[in-house]
């Protein structure tokens, strides 16, 4: 049961072993999202970072089995291919494990407090939200209203 | 009534300032009584706090939305859309 928010980068095959152990784990799903294109800085608020990640998994957990987890999430200057994002998600079976790591991902792009600051050739940009980042999100909301998911 | 407001990410950059302890009138004691009084510096103020559809509102580290009320020591943060992940 990790959420850090760290500088440093992670290995996925180490924090992966660290939440397979109990003997009820049949799957474990994971997610790693990459820098793509050109380097970056990201900002977060720390304090408020760590607990708006364990919110949105202990809204997960809510909904599926989850025996364990990791998220980690970096922040700082990163280049492109970096690591950025884990979400591991360990589970007695498949579809608990997929559809948590699914869902924490998705949330996560939408209320964890962290800004992308792209640093391309002819200036720094700020990353603008995307429509697509909250329709992921409200999608699992819908799933809710129409009772597919526990309110 | 003093808070401390936080900004980050563009709106700390347009500001240029990350922190400061802002003395809100009593009469402004929520989260759109905090940015109007901001906004009241004028110039860039004016012009950053002016558009709620890209400034998000947390209150001690919880999203917050404009009615939510203020209290002496409160941590107001102001922020862009998220785009982490």
């Amino acid at each position: 049961m990790k959420v850090s928010v760290q500088q440093e980068d992670f290995d996925l095959g180490l924090e992966v072993l660290d939440i397979q152990e109990d003997n009820r784990v049949g799957a474990v799903a994971s997610f790693v999202g990459q820098v793509r294109d050109v380097p970056m800085t990201l900002e977060h608020y720390p304090g408020m970072t760590e607990n708006a990640i364990k919110k949105i998994v202990e809204e997960a957990r809510a909904q599926w089995q989850i025996l364990d987890y990791t998220v980690v999430h970096r922040y700082g200057e990163l280049q492109v291919n970096d690591q950025i994002v884990l979400v591991a998600i360990a589970s007695s079976h498949r579809a608990d494990a997929f559809a948590a790591c699914q869902f924490i991902m998705d949330f996560l792009k939408t209320q964890a407090p962290f800004w992308k600051k792209e640093h391309h050739p002819e200036g720094d940009r700020w990353v603008n939200a995307l429509e697509a980042d909250d329709q992921a999100a409200e999608r699992w909301r819908k799933l809710k209203q129409q009772r597919l998911l526990k309110p | 009534m003093k808070v401390k407001v936080l900004f980050f990410a563009n709106l700390r950059e347009q500001l240029g300032t990350g922190v400061e302890v802002v003395d809100v009138p009593d009469s402004a004691s929520t989260v759109a009584g905090l940015r109007l009084h901001l906004m009241q510096r004028g110039g860039a103020w004016q012009e950053v706090l002016a558009d709620m559809k890209v400034v998000r509102v947390a209150v001690n580290q919880d999203m917050a939305a404009a009615t939510a009320p203020l209290n002496h020591g409160d941590e107001v943060a102001f922020f862009p859309p998220v785009t982490g992940g």
